[in-house]
């Protein structure tokens, strides 16, 4: 066989692979290398992913030649390469940026454990996205979660570790509760195949340990993918992570949380004959419109400019529950092409957050937090991290000629396709807000003086580089909706032949 | 089987109390090692509710041999050893975590943690 036919199964083993080698190496730069080539090399199988089932649809990958729903089967929808994509995407831009970035944030001796860490986080998010079995969900949920805590734990605020612990239990609760609500699935069915359970609960009668399962995998997967009310640890873990370490996970662990909610209502749960009875649909639509509105209201009154972003994500993963609860084709498109557009336009704010901290860090000292009081007349000195900044937070505002424009258009649509046009003055009057926050940045950093005799400059080219094609992404997919609203088409497509 | 009704859901029962049991204790607690405690029974709760209804009484090992006739299900055993793994992993992190949150803060209580949190965010705003 060639390699292109074990491409879903290298996608996960290799960035795997590098996470040990790293720590083996015991030496950031070796360390750096491998679990870069790791993740470029991820990169490149998603790509090649994504081509496959663009002309194949769906591909199913037997792990040791062992037949689904016996062995554990690696499947690859037109959904799933889409996120592979933006995870790979994300790490192979934002692992070159750490190696400047973490040099006064992490101490040198702990480079290498850094790097091995962030190279778990990638194969377990990975691992999530391309698996076809429920258990090992499960498994890898837990492998990008806990390094997920290291990572934000390396932050070097104290209270990086309170927030690290607090992300500890509530991710793990909400982990447990997914498997509580996988035993209740294989209880009832015997199997722990994604597809294979799909078929067999259509059968099951509407009974309660159906709908504990539902309940229990639903309110798990939405804590860790911080679903208004259940954001609390999103903010502190945000703020005092380490810069690359946010722009990361705000682009991708999140993401992937709502792919798995995806992957579990439309392909498990989506044939069974509870889910209609059930007001699913109306609870998300009022849980999305609270985040939306109270996050980011909650984001305007912020003085720390990480912790103003990490309130504004709240809000956005609103956006993408929200199209989830039109249960349409058109709306499930809007979710999965905000997922990416918001994914890339957040990684950019905190990429360029990063660097901005970096510069304002006096005689390499450790990056101060970005409060207002020290972005005054900031734009003078730091032109170009300003207007990156400006740009993506035009997207997240949703101005035409950006990512943001392209996804919550849809959402409209979506929404107007209904006929609930009170939503469509939900989502403008939700904008509304988004522009007041980011309004917050440029009056502080273009419109305020700055404080005599500063000096600092630019942030250095290796963090800046990375975060401005980002910032190019999101002007480039707000221009070229064919690839983003394409490839979301056909996915959300596919979700519901399923569930038809 | 109206007369075992306890006892024929008897396993589930201890899951569920241990289940609650350990989900009060995280919440209720405010000592970072005490709500650690409480994950961990709470994490051990799953464990049982995999493991018992997979055991057959006088069931053994799926071995294809003529004087064996019932067979326990192997698979949610399985399952367990990983989750077990995984629950030992986080409890280490955790604690390790707990350790470093100690040697920084000079406490485990949660209530302490905040206010010196809240103390530290004051005289940034006053600062500024």
């Amino acid at each position: 066989m060639s390699l292109s036919a074990h491409l879903p199964a290298l996608q996960v083993v290799l960035p795997l692979l590098s996470a040990p080698l790293a720590v083996l190496l015991r030496h950031g730069g070796f360390a750096f290398v491998i679990v870069t080539a790791g993740a470029w090399a991820a990169f490149a199988a998603a790509i090649g992913l994504w081509l496959q089932t663009g002309e194949v649809g769906v591909i199913s990958y037997h792990l040791g030649s062992w037949a689904p729903p016996w062995g554990i089967e690696y499947r690859v929808d037109r959904l799933a390469s889409f996120v592979l994509l933006l995870v790979s995407g994300t790490a192979a831009i934002v692992l070159p940026y750490s190696r400047t970035s973490i040099e006064r944030e992490i101490p040198r001796d702990l480079h290498y454990l850094y790097y091995a860490m962030f190279g778990l986080c990638l194969a377990g998010l990975l691992g999530i996205t391309i698996t076809g079995d429920a258990f090992n969900i499960f498994v890898f949920l837990e492998i990008s979660s806990l390094s997920t805590y290291v990572l934000i734990a390396l932050g070097r605020d104290r209270r990086a570790l309170a927030a690290s612990y607090r992300y500890l239990i509530m991710g793990t609760i909400g982990a447990t509760f997914f498997v509580i609500g996988i035993g209740f699935l294989y209880l009832m069915t015997g199997t722990l195949n994604i597809v294979d359970l799909g078929e067999r609960l259509r059968s099951v009668p509407d009974s309660r340990p159906l709908l504990a399962a539902l309940a229990f995998i639903t309110v798990g997967v939405s804590l860790k993918l911080a679903l208004f009310p259940l954001h609390q640890w999103l903010p502190n873990a945000y703020t005092y992570a380490p810069s690359a370490v946010t722009a990361f996970l705000a682009a991708t662990a999140t993401k992937v949380s709502v792919y798995v909610l995806i992957r579990f209502w439309f392909s498990v749960f989506g044939e069974t004959l509870i889910t209609p009875k059930l007001p699913l649909p109306e609870i998300l639509l009022l849980l999305s419109l609270l985040a939306m509105f109270a996050a980011s209201f909650t984001a305007i009154f912020q003085d720390n400019l990480k912790r103003l972003f990490a309130y504004s994500s709240i809000g956005q993963i609103g956006y993408i529950t929200l199209g989830l609860s039109f249960d349409s084709v058109s709306g499930t498109t809007a979710s999965i092409v905000h997922l990416f557009n918001h994914g890339i336009t957040k990684a950019a704010i905190f990429l360029l957050i990063g660097g901005m901290v970096f510069a304002l860090a006096k005689n390499n000292a450790v990056p101060p937090a970005p409060t207002f009081d020290r972005l005054a007349g900031l734009a003078k000195r730091m032109p170009l991290t300003c207007f990156g900044i400006v740009i993506a937070g035009l997207s997240l505002i949703g101005v035409p000629g950006t990512a943001g424009f392209v996804s919550k258009w849809y959402l409209i649509l979506a929404a107007m396709e209904k006929g609930q046009f009170w939503i469509v003055g939900a989502i403008l009057l939700s904008s509304l807000l988004a522009v007041t926050y980011v309004w917050r940045f440029v009056e502080v950093a273009y419109f305020k003086p700055a404080p005599e005799g500063t000096t600092q400059q630019e942030a250095p080219l290796g963090l800046l580089i990375p975060a401005w094609i980002l910032v190019i992404g999101t002007i480039w997919f707000g221009l070229d909706t064919s690839f983003t609203v394409g490839t979301a088409t056909e996915a959300a497509l596919q979700l519901f032949k399923v569930g038809q | 089987m109206s007369s075992g009704g306890l006892f024929e859901h008897f396993t589930y029962i201890v899951t569920v109390f241990l289940m609650v049991a350990g989900l009060y204790v995280v919440i209720s607690r405010g000592n970072l090692i005490k709500k650690l405690v409480g994950l961990a029974v709470f994490q051990t709760s799953v464990y049982l509710l995999y493991i018992a209804p997979g055991k057959l009484i006088g069931g053994t090992a799926p071995i294809l041999a003529p004087q064996y006739t019932v067979y326990s299900n192997p698979l949610p055993h399985v399952l367990i050893l990983t989750a077990i793994v995984v629950g030992v992993a986080t409890l280490a992190l955790g604690l390790a975590i707990t350790v470093r949150i100690k040697e920084t803060y000079g406490t485990i209580e949660e209530d302490e943690i905040t206010a010196a949190d809240n103390a530290v965010q004051a005289t940034e705003d006053a600062k500024s």
